[in-house]
């Protein structure tokens, strides 16, 4: 099999998933590679727990993956970050935006919120960013989506001006001078979240 | 020529426009909806909703009898409704070329059901390709107008979640028209009365005689000899997955499900020393195999959701990847109904009432989930009116009354005639129509009722009050479902009353219409944790730990609806900044 790299963007439905594979997918693309990418529509973006896969290389068969497969797994949120980890391989990258959306059965309090899963991601290995904070540093508090695309970039083959230029075509016209900041936030702050492992 | 990333919808659309495809009709439905979305967006085609999708199917056909090439969409259950004209159109064949997308959803992504509807190309008489990317889907579909003119006949392409919702490379050609077919007026052939259709009968044996001799020549089905050691047949998306799972094995990838390539199946048993069918749902190429007397190796893969490369793999021996441990106790995240829904105030009502509830299909159905847990029936599109019908004829709720409860696009695809029913046959009962100005769960279409058109120019909305009437409902009146008060009290009355009335609960969903109304905020002097605020199933409200709720301001429209519910008016407009991460904005 030829080698196919594999990214994983787990989140709540609304949160921006769907945007951010759809750029990693189309920087894959402008360098070069064979992309599949994979969503979910219909009832789970309704507030549920969503995975978007992005897998590139030479040629890509399946559009999904099993559970171990995964290079990258970037988690808008916590908790999906841990119900997701699986998918990560035992040698995989992730990152994982500091912010809890707590789901309806938390919210009733018919079940109490998940325990000691910010521990557990350190343990696995988990880079943190504060997608939000960054994002309202870049002068756009809803562009944390692209500060995690900052930080998935990081570890991706990728050069940095594709990137800028894909994200300068995706969003709109107006947000362009926010977004690249709020990428580049992203990216330098998981390049010093790796360096302080 | 440079190659694009496309979905699998999108490459649907693109084939059909590059096939000269006149008109795109067919109703929403994941995992189809983005066909016709994105095929309205070329010039020279004429793109619509129907209210559902026997109705597409119809205007489909009569495309086809002018002469013109028509693309119809739909989603499995979809296909349900369809299957009338599909069934005998079949006999008729077409006009113009006609192409009938429907796209399955295996593991009910978001769907009540995983039907496979290949099992409706023999059930029905019809070819059906089966494409496994996006360029396939582009291709298959000019493929599939040709074969349409060339042998006189509807045509299925099937596709799954997987290859409609996924995207890859897509190269992408001209739009080339083909001189319409002419217009005839031949009774013999678009009359289907008995005599007509037992004519017709014989001719569509003969039809697919040469459809089985061109699956078998035809490029749609292959085999590509790797190892001769173990051969897979398959098709659609599976066949991605056996290419990663099984890289040396050697496939006979399967275009065309039906007729199927029996010879080149034979062909292809021949060369390979093991023979296993990978597919997933029915075991629709299984059973066809065995009764070509083929020798199939048994995978053990189950006939149930999604197949994956790893579970294929592991069929034939692989051990699994090596796994991180598993975070547990995590709390479930299902889905939920947005801060502001006006379909929460009927739901709270429905609760005060005791209701007995048959729902139906759309966002509304998560009204079953807990807290509001108001929904005891969800079976198809429809099915809240006939099933309240026939529930309230066992008195069997036992003094509680009966509501059904019916989307605004819902009803115009399904319910109408269930209303009438209950007129003709003098039901008891309540129906809501639960009006919220679109379609929402498959993101936000328009419909009769909404006044809006697929390319969103304005069009009749259909009043529903007067169409109630003409019905001959005694009652119908029409309520705003963000007055808790005055929607408890109509449905109080209208369950009281004897005879059959309907409700409508006239209110835009709260993702079309931005509120600018205030957050509002929990005085905690005036709160008494009674919970009834928490009980609304509300995004925006967090019941904490010493049971105090608090409403998160950053995502909290106003909608007001726990304003009303909070006896101790403890409520407010004005009140302290909250954000809790709710995030659903």
């Amino acid at each position: 099999m030829s080698e196919v790299t594999t990214v994983v963007l787990v989140g709540v439905g609304g949160q921006g998933t769907i945007l951010a594979g759809d750029v990693i997918a189309k920087v894959a693309v402008a360098e070069g590679h064979d992309v599949k990418l994979s969503e979910v529509h219909g009832m789970a973006q309704r507030g549920g727990s969503v995975d978007t896969v992005v897998r590139f290389g030479e040629k890509v068969h399946a559009p999904i993956i099993d559970t171990g497969v995964a290079d990258h797994l970037i988690a808008f949120e916590i908790t999906e970050a841990a119900r997701k980890l699986q998918y990560l391989s035992k040698t995989g990258r992730l990152v994982v935006n500091s912010r809890t959306i707590q789901p309806l059965p938390v919210l009733t309090g018919a079940v109490g919120p998940a325990q000691g899963v910010e521990a557990e991601l350190q343990y696995e290995g988990a880079v943190f960013i504060d997608a939000e904070a960054l994002a309202c540093e870049a002068g756009s508090p809803r562009s944390a989506n692209v500060v995690l695309l900052g930080a998935a970039s990081y570890g991706l083959p990728f050069a940095e001006q594709t990137w800028r230029d894909i994200i300068a075509a995706r969003v709109p016209p107006k947000t362009v001078e926010d977004n690249l900041r709020a990428f580049e936030l992203g990216r330098a702050a998981c390049a010093k979240g790796v360096c302080d492992l | 020529m440079t190659r694009s990333l496309m979905s699998g919808n999108e490459a649907v659309a693109r084939g059909a426009w590059e096939s000269g495809v006149s008109v795109g009709v067919g109703y929403p439905g994941t995992p189809s909806t983005e066909v016709l979305e994105n095929l309205s967006k070329y010039d020279d085609v004429n793109c619509q909703w129907a209210p559902n999708e026997k109705v597409a199917a119809e205007v489909g056909a009569g495309v086809s009898y002018g002469g013109k090439r028509a693309l119809v969409t739909m989603k499995h259950v979809g296909l349900n409704v369809a299957a009338d004209p599909l069934f005998t159109l079949s006999y008729i064949g077409v006009g113009g070329g006609y192409v009938l997308l429907v796209a399955d959803d295996p593991g009910m992504h978001s769907s009540q059901n995983e039907q496979d509807s290949r099992n409706y190309a023999a059930f029905a008489k019809v070819p059906m390709l089966e494409p496994s990317d996006s360029q396939e889907m582009l291709a298959f579909t000019r493929a599939a107008f040709d074969i349409s003119e060339q042998f006189d006949t509807p045509v299925l392409i099937r596709s799954t979640t997987r290859i409609s919702h996924s995207k890859s490379l897509v190269e992408v050609g001209e739009r080339r028209v083909a001189a319409p077919v002419e217009f005839k007026q031949q009774p013999g052939k678009w009359v289907m009365m008995p005599a007509n259709a037992r004519a017709r009968r014989v001719d569509l044996a003969a039809r697919l005689e040469r459809l089985s001799a061109f699956s078998n020549e035809c490029d749609l089905n292959r085999i590509e000899m790797r190892d001769p050691g173990l051969g897979i047949v398959c098709s659609g998306i599976v066949y991605e997955y056996v290419r990663e799972a099984l890289p040396e094995a050697s496939i006979l990838k399967i275009g065309m499900v039906n007729p199927l390539p029996e010879a080149l199946i034979a062909e292809f048993a021949s060369k390979v020393e093991r023979l296993a069918v990978v597919e997933e749902l029915d075991p629709y190429l299984t059973s066809r195999l065995k009764a070509l007397g083929i020798k199939l190796v048994e995978t053990g893969l189950s006939a149930i959701g999604e197949l994956s490369p790893g579970l294929i793999a592991r069929a034939f021996g692989a051990e699994p990847a090596e796994l991180r441990d598993a975070i547990n106790d995590l709390p479930p995240r299902p889905p939920l109904l947005c801060p502001g829904c006006p379909h929460r105030g009927v739901y709270w009502a429905l609760g005060k009432l005791k209701a007995v509830v048959t729902g139906d299909i759309g966002c509304y159905t998560l009204g079953a989930l807990p807290p509001l847990s108001a929904m005891d029936t969800c079976v198809c599109m429809g099915a809240s009116v006939g099933m309240a019908h026939g529930l309230g004829m066992t008195g069997a709720t036992e003094g509680r009354p009966v509501v059904g409860v019916i989307g605004d696009s819902t009803f115009a695809h399904s319910g109408i005639t269930g209303v009438l029913d209950m007129v003709y046959n003098g039901a008891e009962g309540t129906i809501v129509i639960l009006d919220n100005r679109t379609t929402a769960m498959t993101g936000h279409q328009g419909n009769p009722v909404s006044g809006k058109t697929l390319v969103g120019d304005p069009a009749p909305a259909l009043d529903l009050v007067a169409l109630c009437t003409a019905l001959g409902v005694r009652s119908v009146r029409t309520v705003d479902p963000l007055d808790m008060t005055a929607t408890l009290a109509a449905l109080t009355e209208e369950t009281e009353r004897d005879g059959l009335s309907v409700i409508i609960a006239k209110s835009p969903c709260a993702l079309i219409v931005r509120s600018d109304a205030d957050p509002v905020a929990i005085d905690e002097e005036l709160c008494t944790r009674c919970g009834v605020c928490v009980r609304l199933g509300c995004p925006a409200i967090m019941k904490l730990q010493t049971g105090q709720p608090v409403i998160d301001t950053a995502i909290c429209v106003g909608c007001g609806q726990c304003v009303q519910v909070c006896r101790y008016n403890a409520i407010v407009t004005v009140g302290p900044a909250c954000d809790f991460g709710g995030g659903l904005k």
